[in-house]
């Protein structure tokens, strides 16, 4: 089963000179287990495709299937549900929850999806060399160590997509090298797609598809 | 380069009107129920002044007569000798629609004072019947053939007239007291030797308002600063809310050349503005807010200690300026740690959640100190202290330390439960309520300062009002009252009634200073009335019989607990009496005098020239011996009380005590959700970033909207079950330490879960209604405004 399709997406912000559309009949199909790469201007509608494909922001036409199931055609709950059960969602910021602990963290989407496995919580925490860190809290971690949580509570739910916005933007790049890499195997090892939004080539060429966004449309998918 | 910084500041309060709004209606409200109190106060307190002033109460001796009469002829006889000595006469005399007091005066002889100064305006017109009263009186009294000119100089409920006149309508030719003036002339033959029988008062003894109502305006204020305390938690939170969400303004203000000094003076100078404004409006609304209570407790004070304060309030400009002082006070006090924090705020702190929450926690510490040392505090007053001043020492250092320690428990709890919780939402939930902790703490102290002060006062008026029902049922054993308007009427009345009713209990009494202490000695008829129905403190075996005997005296309790006497082991010397044992104690509520009872006999043959007073009647047909002395002596319906318009009486002015009590209570409490409703509205923007990840992990707004719902009504549900023990050692404070200071009498603690049922509903209201609008714009919040948090990462 195809892990996100994106078909015909359109998607219009209003603007002082009328409306701006950042994405204009725009189409992907991601098959399980690979890794694209978004690359785009500032602005060009990146951070906007990925939020209609994680159903944060709703289209304004064509229709977007995760795993299978009809986004467009779900209400907020069913869209969160979604989310908890078949995402995985990484961001710039690491956006971790500041008032638990990294155990509790690595462990709180899988949880949320109902699909904890302790075991596979603790093996990825060793992959992501976290193991002697679990008791501490986000703040007490650097950007790296923060980035590879927010990978670990992704990839612990085992979800069917990974959508990474901009994920190493924070960091050197050493560090941010280290991160995809790892972020890049373990996805690859869970059989989760990727779908990264980076304005670096030299990441994307990491990726087996790259996909270049320019007039609300997408060039390549090499 | 001040002026832009200070429009850089200011940017903070323009993007955050509401938040802004809260400061101010915390600082205002503070201000308002402070200054409200106050005005209070000082019209009472400027009504007493007049009072004492009207015949210079303050500055000339008295002579008066254990009976309260002096024949005429005394005033003639001390006169001739070439004593300076002035008549007064005072008496309770039915005006047109209202009851007033009469005080007659001779002008000529009187010593100064405003109402000598008045009548001096013009003689003739006085001697030939002009009065004056207050205009509140006038209006009060409506119509009526008396020539009454308005005053301000003379108090409220009292008619200033020619003493003649005054005599002629209270129906006496006796006089009340004589002043004395101060110069005399030599050589005159003493006064003990002319008048042994007359007592001679010194200046100022003989007006006690002041001292008695002290406890009263105590209490007062006492719940005013109580409410500033609360208004003041509100304005705290808010700076210092309003100080993390600029943290990173500062460090970038800084880090662009602004010197320390300028910015901190800038935060001193928007604080100044800022309490300046909101002290105006505090000050508007604590006048109309003591404009509302005043007619209440003008007659509070004329129900508890016949105090003439009248109903209307008057600006005064000190009360103006000391309530704006103490706004800025109070807002020194509440900006003070955050102009602290900024003046040691390193250039490249870091602004996370949880650092803050790390120093939050150091900062928790500290506070756990203070709670601690605080609650040994109070411990060593309740072992040690002693007095009204320390009682209220021991309530304040009780109340601060559980209010202190109200964040550290709460976080204990939250810690718990955390522990016990089952599944991540449910998990998170507690850490993260644990985690806000430091930002909700100042608004749940001051909700559970307000909700022990509605448990505390609450239970002490309810177990007041049960103990006072009770007491009122027994006290009132005589079915009928009858007060006869002369001492003829008097001896008329007795034979006619012992004939007709089943007992008749002559009330007399007469004035004296007991221990120190105004008071009056009262006459009892030995009877079951009195055995069966007056429940004695300490007494000594038969103490009644004793009584009966003549070999003793009993007292009430506020001159028992005051004095401190022990039946049996101490005495009272009772003028023209001497020296008796003291057998016992009675409670005597709502009485601000020292009382002495003596039987009959023993006070007749001591004061034969006390008139009685009233009559307590025993009898089975209360309503035909009503119709009878109607109808043989004339009395009118205002001369004979029966047991029910008593009772309703005494419950009518018992209840208006606590009227403004209870607007208080409701107040303070209205404020402290009003602190709930600031710190949730200032969080919720700032909790957004906390939310969104949550969100985009798969919460919805809706869920998430509830579980902010959710933990406002746990933390309120936790601070009132910590606000109960708090409360009711607050109401035991006030029944066993306050009020025996304050009013004599000790009363026992009584609870009443049906009213902490009630206040818990009324405070998880508050709590939903301070919760609800954040929670439902959180419920309401698009995508856009969570997805802008994301959008904040690049």
């Amino acid at each position: 089963m195809t892990a996100l399709i994106l078909d015909t997406i359109t998607k219009s912000f209003p603007s002082a000179e009328g409306p701006v559309r950042v994405l204009d009949g725009l189409s992907l199909q991601i098959a399980p287990g690979s890794a694209h790469a978004l690359t785009g201007d500032s602005g060009s509608g990146k951070s906007t495709l990925l939020h209609i494909a994680a159903g944060l922001e709703p289209a304004q036409s064509g229709r977007v299937l995760v795993a299978g199931t009809d986004l467009t055609a779900q209400d907020d709950a069913g869209r969160a549900a979604l989310r908890r059960g078949s995402l995985g969602l990484i961001f710039q910021q690491f956006n971790l929850i500041p008032s638990l602990s990294v155990a509790a963290n690595l462990a709180f989407q899988a949880r949320l999806a109902g699909r904890h496995d302790a075991a596979f919580t603790d093996h990825l925490a060793d992959r992501l060399g976290l193991a002697d860190l679990r008791a501490r809290y986000p703040e007490q971690l650097s950007g790296g160590q923060q980035q590879r949580v927010a990978i670990g509570r992704c990839l612990a739910a085992r979800p069917a997509l990974v959508l990474a916005d901009e994920p190493t933007g924070n960091l050197d790049e050493g560090t941010g090298d280290t991160v995809l890499d790892l972020m890049l195997e373990l996805t690859a090892e869970a059989g989760a797609a990727l779908l990264l939004v980076t304005h670096s080539p030299r990441l994307a060429a990491r990726c087996d598809h790259r996909h270049h966004l320019r007039a609300g449309r997408l060039e390549g998918g090499a | 380069m001040t002026r832009i910084a200070l429009t850089a500041l200011m940017s903070h309060w323009v993007r955050n009107w509401l938040q802004l709004a809260m400061l101010l209606a915390g600082l205002a409200l503070a201000t308002a129920l402070w200054s409200g109190v106050q005005a209070l106060n000082s019209e009472a307190r400027s009504a007493y002044a007049t009072a004492e002033s009207l015949l210079a109460e303050g500055t000339a001796e008295r002579l008066d007569h254990p009976s309260g009469q002096i024949a005429q002829d005394r005033y003639i006889t001390l006169r001739r000798a070439g004593w300076q000595v002035s008549p007064v006469v005072e008496g309770r005399h039915t005006l047109g629609s209202a009851r007033v007091t009469l005080v007659g005066i001779e002008p000529l002889t009187a010593p100064q004072g405003a109402g000598p100064a008045l009548a001096a305006q013009d003689l003739n017109a006085f001697f030939a019947g002009r009065a004056f009263a207050h205009p509140q009186t006038i209006t009060e009294s409506g119509a009526h053939d008396l020539d009454l000119h308005p005053s301000d100089a003379v108090p409220v409920g009292t008619v200033l007239l020619d003493i003649g006149r005054a005599q002629e309508m209270l129906d006496t030719e006796a006089l009340s007291y004589l002043h004395l003036l101060q110069t005399q002339p030599a050589g005159m033959r003493p006064l003990d030797t002319l008048a042994p029988d007359l007592r001679r008062v010194p200046a100022g003894e003989g007006a006690e308002l002041g001292g008695l109502t002290d406890s009263f305006h105590l209490n007062l204020t006492a719940f005013g600063l109580l409410a500033f305390a609360v208004g003041l938690f509100i304005v705290h939170s808010s700076v210092g809310l309003a100080f993390e969400q600029r943290r990173a303004m500062f460090r970038t203000l800084r880090a662009l050349g602004l010197p320390l000094r300028t910015l901190t003076a800038c935060l001193a100078a928007e604080m100044l503005v800022f309490a300046l404004i909101a002290g105006v409006v505090g000050l508007v609304l604590g006048h109309l807010l003591a404009s509302f209570l005043m007619p209440d407790v003008a007659l509070t004070l004329r129900g508890l200690y016949g105090a003439p304060v009248p109903g209307v309030l008057q600006f005064n400009p000190i009360w103006a300026a000391s309530g704006l002082a103490m706004t800025l006070g109070g807002a020194a006090l509440a900006g003070a740690q955050a102009l602290w924090r900024l003046w040691h705020l390193p250039i490249l702190a870091p602004a996370q959640p949880r650092a803050w929450a790390r120093a939050s926690a150091r900062g928790m510490r500290l506070q756990g100190g203070v709670a601690l040392a605080l609650a040994v505090l109070a411990i060593a007053l309740t072992l040690g202290g002693d007095g009204l001043l320390t009682g209220f020492g021991l309530l304040a250092a009780a109340l601060l330390a559980a209010a202190l320690a109200v964040p550290l428990v709460l976080a204990a709890l939250l810690r718990l439960a955390q522990r016990g919780a089952r599944g991540p939402v449910a998990e998170w939930f507690w850490a993260d309520s644990r985690q806000n902790m430091p930002r909700l703490s100042l608004a749940l102290m001051a909700l559970m300062l307000a909700l022990a002060a509605n448990i505390g006062v609450g239970t002490m008026v309810a177990s007041f009002r049960a103990t006072f029902i009770d007491w009122l049922d027994l006290r009132l054993a005589a079915e009928l009252n009858v007060m006869p308007a002369s001492a003829q009427e008097a001896a008329a009345l007795h034979p006619y009634l012992s004939d007709r009713a089943d007992a008749v209990l002559p009330m007399m009494r007469v004035d004296a200073t007991l221990k120190g202490q105004p008071g009056q000695i009262y006459a009892m008829k030995d009877h079951a009335s009195f055995r069966d129905n007056w429940p004695l403190i300490d007494p000594v075996p038969d103490a009644w019989d004793r009584l009966a005997a003549g070999e003793g005296v009993l007292v009430n309790e506020q001159l028992y607990r005051r004095a401190g006497l022990q039946s049996g082991a101490d005495t009272l010397d009772l003028p023209g009496v001497g020296a008796l044992p003291v057998l016992g104690a009675y409670a005597d509520y709502g009485n601000p005098l020292a009382q002495a009872v003596l039987t009959l006999p023993q006070f007749q043959a001591a004061y034969p020239d006390a008139p009685v007073r009233q009559f307590a009647i025993r009898t089975s047909d209360a309503a035909g011996l009503t119709a009878s002395l109607q109808e043989e002596f004339g009395l009118s319906s205002a001369q004979i009380t029966d047991q029910a318009h008593a009772r309703d009486l005494s419950m009518s002015i018992f209840e208006r005590t606590f009227v403004i009590t209870r607007a208080l209570n409701v107040l303070t409490l209205s404020v402290a959700a009003l602190a709930l409703f600031a710190a949730l509205v200032t969080l919720a923007g700032m909790r957004l970033a906390q939310l969104a990840p949550l969100w985009a992990l798969g919460l919805t707004a809706r869920r998430l909207a509830g579980l902010e719902l959710a933990r406002a009504l746990v933390l309120g549900a936790l601070t009132m079950v910590l606000a109960l023990p708090v409360g009711l050692m607050l109401a035991q404070v006030l029944l066993s330490v306050i009020n025996v200071q304050a009013f004599g009498w000790r009363l026992p603690l009584q609870v009443f879960p049906a009213d902490w049922a009630r206040l818990a509903l009324w405070a998880m209201l508050a709590v939903l209604a301070a919760a609800s609008l954040p929670a439902l714009q959180l419920a309401r919040q698009g995508p856009a405004d969570l997805l802008r948090v994301f959008s904040r990462d690049r």
